[in-house]
């Protein structure tokens, strides 16, 4: 077996003053060279998740107890240098939205020089580097991009100078916070075509935040499900995708459109909201929405069990029916 | 902007024609009454204040932008001359006061800021009040007691000296009314400071710079400071405006010979044009500060054209 490169053991997030859980037990690893996809709709913590890797969880949020093990460092644990000389080096983040991620009054290629300038890397000519990292990602004219300020290009431009900030130092691990969300359709699929084959020209491992399953299909090895701050399924694309087993992962994939579907049907939804993650006591937080729930949803919490197709937290998994 | 100035014009001039009395009252005081009916008319027609309102505010203006101030009518004097003396000392002694105060103002702030709720910000905060509670008069007196008393130190004391004529004794005339007003301008800047500053520290960008492995000094001063400084320099402008016609009580008890005094004493005496002409020259820098900050505004920040 492969050790895997980054590996959360029992991740709990919560609110810093009265102690909320946010993300409630998450564990999952990432081999290297691997492409794992975390999906769910917004408050499952998913992004909570992929922000206490790098410790960039935001104000009034903090880590509460788990592992984040990382070539035998424990990220959670370690001190602020450690973690600094990883960030941006090793372990790079793309963020959501290219339209606040940028400094509005710095030069770009100050802001890509900065990730350059903050590790003892032993490029020679930053500037060429950092040129040839905006040509590798399509920014026509890099040398007249450097020298301009993010307000004078788009948004798919900006998530483009973004990307080529992330890879500038060709790190081992990408972690992807829905990156495409704020763009056009026809921009996400350019995106989403550079980032893959970035990766895979660099063998980096990445780990992709969405709450949109048909995004990462073609993209990761992997996918997780989260929900309510837990993990409710995970297993590899090819059975997510054909044979999912919790109800909530066929809800979501039911409610992707479909390309094939001639006969405008009204899109399939799941009824009703999710639960706040720390108003679930003891019972499946999807219960409330589920079509198959019985009477031992409501009064126990399942844990994820290994079956015959993947990974599931379900008491009534759908491949045990019929 | 010249429709503010034309405003302040009209404004002043109609001010100073409201108050009981006038020019001659003002330089003569009770012995008006001793004059004769014809004599205080021939007074007012050489004065130029028999003409309608309309008529005076024309007549004062024409000149005014002709660059003639007017003179006193009490001593001859042109204001020309008045306030080529006395705008320096109100210059020098906001520049100083403004200084100081954004040096104690923003270092606080970032102090206070850097760990909101704590003690340090408590402290800072506290601070920040008690710039901002303490009248300039009180502080002034409590600072000219001590130092003449205590210390036996009081450099404004011995009669005013101009920079050029000897710095050192200037610099020291001007410390302490600089200080007064310092805090006076520390007290808004430092909270305007903090509030910046935490409001930035949760922006995107911010996150950004930490994920990109920037030390997080560098963050801080690179990325959070240089995006906070906007509000920071608004409220610098604002408050060296403030400074320079708020300096009336500070340049009375430091005795330093400015525009305040200039005017205070005008007043008095009923002195028109010396009133008019000074509120003018006055106006005319709060506007031109007004617009050095939007220039400072465009180098700090690309976006604004």
């Amino acid at each position: 077996m492969t050790t895997p490169l980054l590996s959360i053991k029992n991740l709990q997030v919560q609110t810093s003053h009265d102690h909320r859980a946010l993300v409630n037990g998450v564990s999952f690893d990432i081999l290297p060279g691997e492409a794992l996809g975390v999906v769910g709709e917004s408050g499952s913590g998913k992004t909570l998740t992929a922000l206490s890797i790098l410790g960039l969880l935001p104000r009034g949020v903090e880590i509460a107890s788990g592992e984040i093990n990382y070539h035998g460092t424990d990220l959670v644990s370690t001190d602020r240098e450690t973690l600094r000389n990883i960030r941006g080096n090793k372990i790079s983040m793309m963020y959501q939205d290219p339209m606040t991620a940028l400094n509005p009054v710095m030069k770009l290629g100050d802001q890509l020089l900065e990730v350059l300038d903050s590790h003892k890397v032993d490029i020679s000519d930053r500037q060429s580097h950092v040129i040839a990292a905006l040509k590798d990602v399509g920014i026509p004219d890099p040398q007249r991009a450097m020298d301009s300020y993010p307000h004078e290009f788009s948004g798919g431009m900006r998530q483009r100078i973004i990307i080529a900030m992330a890879l500038l130092l060709s790190p081992e691990l990408i972690i992807a916070d829905e990156p495409t969300t704020a763009l056009d359709v026809t921009i996400q699929q350019q995106i989403l075509a550079l980032v893959s084959e970035e990766r895979r020209k660099r063998k980096m491992s990445m780990l992709w935040i969405t709450h949109d399953l048909g995004v990462v299909a073609n993209l990761v090895d992997k996918v997780i499900v989260m929900y309510a701050g837990r993990i409710v399924e995970s297993g590899t694309t090819a059975e997510i995708f054909s044979n999912p087993q919790h109800p909530y992962t066929a809800g979501l994939l039911a409610s992707l459109p479909k390309a094939s579907d001639r006969n405008r049907t009204r899109l399939v939804s799941i009824p009703g909201i999710p639960p706040k993650p720390w108003s679930i006591g003891n019972s499946c937080a999807f219960a409330d929405r589920c079509q198959f729930a019985t009477e031992k949803c409501k009064n126990e919490l399942p844990t994820l069990k290994e079956n015959s197709k993947t990974v599931a937290a379900c008491f009534n998994l759908i491949g045990e029916k019929k | 902007m010249l429709t503010t100035l034309f405003g302040i014009s009209i404004f002043v001039f109609i001010v100073l024609r409201v108050i009981p009395g006038d020019s001659i009252t003002g330089s003569l005081g009770i012995e008006t009454g001793a004059l004769s009916e014809t004599q205080i008319q021939a007074l007012r027609e050489y004065y130029g204040i028999d003409k309608s309102l309309i008529g005076q505010y024309l007549s004062w203006m024409t000149s005014f932008l002709r660059g003639d101030l007017g003179f006193a009518y009490s001593n001859g004097v042109s204001v020309l001359e008045l306030t080529k003396a006395a705008l320096p000392v109100t210059m020098e002694l906001a520049l100083v006061g403004t200084v100081l105060g954004v040096i104690m103002g923003i270092s606080v702030g970032i102090f206070s800021a850097s760990k909101p709720g704590s003690i340090r910000d408590f402290a800072g905060q506290f601070f920040g009040l008690l710039a901002l509670a303490i009248p300039g008069f009180v502080l002034s007196t409590a600072l000219v007691t001590i130092m003449a008393n205590k210390f036996q130190y009081f450099p404004n004391g011995l009669e005013y000296m101009t920079p050029w004529q000897n710095l050192s004794t200037n610099l020291q005339q001007m410390l302490f009314p600089g200080l007064v007003l310092g805090i006076a301008v520390a007290a808004p800047v430092m909270r305007t400071t903090r509030s910046a500053l935490l409001e930035t520290v949760d922006k995107d960008f911010v996150r950004t710079a930490h994920g990109k492995g920037v030390k997080a000094r560098t963050v801080q001063f690179k990325h959070v400071l240089r995006n906070s400084l906007i509000p920071i320099v608004t409220m610098t402008g604002i408050q060296f405006g403030y400074l320079l016609g708020g300096a009336v009580i500070v340049e009375k008890i430091f005795a330093l010979p400015g525009m305040g005094r200039q005017i205070l004493d005008a007043i008095n005496k009923r002195e028109y044009a010396t009133v008019q002409s000074s509120v003018m020259i006055f106006a005319i820098l709060f506007v031109t500060i007004n617009l050095l900050t939007d220039l400072i505004y465009r180098k700090i920040d690309p976006r604004i054209k």
